[in-house]
């Protein structure tokens, strides 16, 4: 047992590892490819004569234009941010010799050291702020927790209470059936729209969202742990002459706590994929927008450490609720 | 004499048909009993015959449909601590330790204890039925026997007046049954508790009882007879088959569940359950037992 165990982390460690050369070879490719054009100082000192920038030259040869092309694009008299204006030197019907791969070379993959350079640079600070779009991805990430925390916080609050209710009442269940049914697809983003207009706060609309799409599980889940509770333990409860309220906190609660538990699980896990696209379309704040921001600002390396950071909170949360669902857990 | 503790009066279960048309299905009707303080009654019927029904009405799970049944002169309406369950499963909470399972009981009994004075007095009933080393488990960590013995502290520790069993130890093994069946017949010497039990077991009836309820087949099942069972007390299972009567009312009850319970079936018997006399003409079912039974007398 305990050397399946071993050998399991083992072929772990390996995966990572070939993933991580994998990814160094195929990056170190692209950069060999991206070299671009070599210019003699010469040509340099002519294309200069003919009035264009320094920096245009670099980044054009850069991009793998040849010598020629470069001459007629100093013969248009524009600047390269004109040029960008203008639909970018390709609506001039210029195409740079080494197709795709010479435009990498501006964009640029990123390979792992460069990524692991990152991640060390941001969390060598990690909570600076300096101005709306410039803040720290722990920061950032904090705004997106505090939303999911009060958006599935209020989500439990309604779900508890009112899946207690359909669990206990078969005709509240057979009535709000129908909208539970119909509500319960809905992509939560569809309600973004609407949740902006009606309460014409981002922020709140955000947990809303977060709200709404948590709610479901829960709902769901505590509704079908009362309504499955033993009917023995029931009866217990009555003949012991519990009263209601020591019936449901003392006998089905601790009962329906597993189902429960799975339901909250489920609920964590929706809110936090739904945060991150929820924050990509109201902005501001938050580990989505800082993906948005970042892919604005081709900060590919940022970006991939933000993907990694959503995945290893979202394990975490998930981790957390499966060790709240183990401790309420018993065996029949 | 001791005074009678529970009357049940023209008791009746009857369901609505699925189809239209047909008449309503009666499971049983008309049953008539009583029981005194202090007795041991067991029902034995076949399946289907509405033994855990009556249990259930008894302890106001359900209700009858028609008819009535009284605790100490009042009616029975709803479940009350004034009466102990002991249910066919374990029906143990499953999230607390066996310790805990009696406690629980106990605090709704007397809520105004404190918890040490709670704590000692579900101790003394979980060493009552021998679980001392075990207190701290919980109930998978359990056997089949173990939990159902944490069932009957449970059940004892609120010292209801009348303590209901549904068929306890159906679910356990022969050996098991006995042990259990000992210290039961101990801890109801010990207590003198009033006990109503459903059984299919005819020498677990003998063994515990003081009177044995026989039922006839459902539908429209019934009491048909009281058979006392006057063989002397402390009963001990391995003593007690060798008593000269013991084989008189093995074989009478084993006939009835043979071939009277489907005779007497679908209302072809008495209105209320019918003496019996053992072999040597003596009155199984002595006189001061149920009065209500003795309107009609037949020596059989």
């Amino acid at each position: 047992m305990k050397s399946t165990r071993a050998q399991g982390y083992l072929l772990s460690a390996i995966i990572f590892f070939v993933f991580i050369a994998l990814w160094h070879v195929a990056t170190l490719q692209t950069v060999h490819l991206a070299e671009g054009t070599h210019l003699a100082p010469a040509q340099i000192a002519a294309l200069e004569e003919m009035g264009m920038a320094t920096g245009d030259i670099e980044t054009l040869a850069a991009a793998g234009l040849s010598f020629a092309q470069m001459q007629q694009l100093a013969g248009l008299g524009l600047t390269l941010e004109e040029l960008e204006m203008a639909g970018g030197i390709g609506a001039f019907g210029f195409t740079t010799g080494e197709g795709g791969a010479a435009e990498t070379a501006v964009t640029g993959f990123p390979g792992p050291g460069q990524v692991g350079r990152e991640i060390v640079n941001q969390l060598s600070d990690p909570f600076y702020n300096r101005g709306p779009n410039d803040k720290g991805i722990l920061l950032q990430l904090l705004y997106s927790l505090r939303r999911v925390a009060l958006g599935f916080g209020l989500a439990l609050l309604v779900a508890l209470p009112l899946g207690f209710l359909l669990g206990m009442s078969p005709v509240f269940k057979t009535a709000l059936d129908p909208y539970v049914q119909i509500l319960k697809p809905i992509s939560p983003l569809a309600w973004m729209p609407l949740a902006l207009y009606t309460i014409k706060d981002a922020e709140l609309s955000s947990i809303f969202v977060i709200f709404i799409c948590s709610i479901w599980p829960m709902l769901i889940n505590t509704t079908f742990g009362v309504a499955a509770v033993k009917s023995d333990w029931i009866n217990l409860g009555r003949t012991l002459e519990l009263g209601r309220f020591n019936l449901a906190w003392r006998i089905i609660l601790p009962a329906a706590a597993p189902t429960i538990f799975t339901g909250m699980r489920i609920s964590i896990g929706i809110a936090w994929l739904v945060i991150v696209a929820a924050e990509m379309l109201i902005g501001g704040t938050g580990i989505g927008y800082f993906v948005w921001n970042e892919w604005n600002g081709l900060n590919i390396d940022s970006m991939i450490l933000a993907i990694l950071v959503i995945g290893l909170v979202g394990f975490a949360l998930d981790a957390a609720l499966g060790t709240l669902l183990r401790r309420f857990s018993y065996k029949a | 004499m001791k005074k009678q503790l529970v009357l049940s009066e023209t008791l009746t279960k009857a369901y609505p048909s699925e189809n239209r048309g047909e008449p309503e299905l009666v499971v049983f009707e008309n049953v008539n009993f009583r029981i005194r303080e202090g007795e041991f009654v067991t029902c034995i019927g076949h399946s289907g015959c509405g033994k855990s029904t009556i249990l259930n009405i008894l302890a106001g799970l359900q209700s009858p449909s028609k008819g009535y049944v009284f605790l100490d002169g009042k009616e029975i309406t709803r479940p009350g601590l004034d009466r102990a369950v002991v249910f066919q499963g374990h029906s143990l909470l499953p999230w607390l330790t066996a310790l805990e399972n009696v406690t629980f009981a106990v605090r709704a009994r007397w809520p105004e204890w404190t918890k040490a004075q709670v704590r000692a007095h579900a101790l003394e009933y979980i060493e009552m039925v021998g679980l001392k080393d075990a207190f701290d488990r919980k109930p998978h960590q359990l056997s089949g026997g173990m939990c159902q013995r944490v069932g009957i502290a449970r059940a004892f520790a609120i010292r209801s007046r009348l303590l209901l069993m549904d068929e306890p130890f159906g679910a356990l093994d022969a050996l098991t049954r006995g042990s259990i069946q000992e210290e039961l017949v101990k801890i109801c010497a010990a207590t003198g508790q009033t006990v109503f039990m459903i059984t299919h077991d005819v020498d677990e009836a003998i063994l515990l009882s003081d009177r044995i309820f026989l039922m006839t087949n459902g539908p429209r099942a019934h009491v048909a007879e009281a058979v006392s069972i006057n063989l002397p007390r402390p009963r001990d299972r391995a003593e007690i088959v060798h008593h000269p009567g013991y084989y008189t009312i093995r074989n009478h009850l084993v006939d009835f569940l043979v071939s009277r319970s489907r005779e007497l079936s679908g209302g072809r018997h008495g209105a209320t359950p019918v003496p019996v006399h053992n072999a040597k003409g003596e009155l199984l079912f002595p006189p001061d037992v149920d009065p209500l039974a003795l309107s009609e007398t037949v020596t059989r």
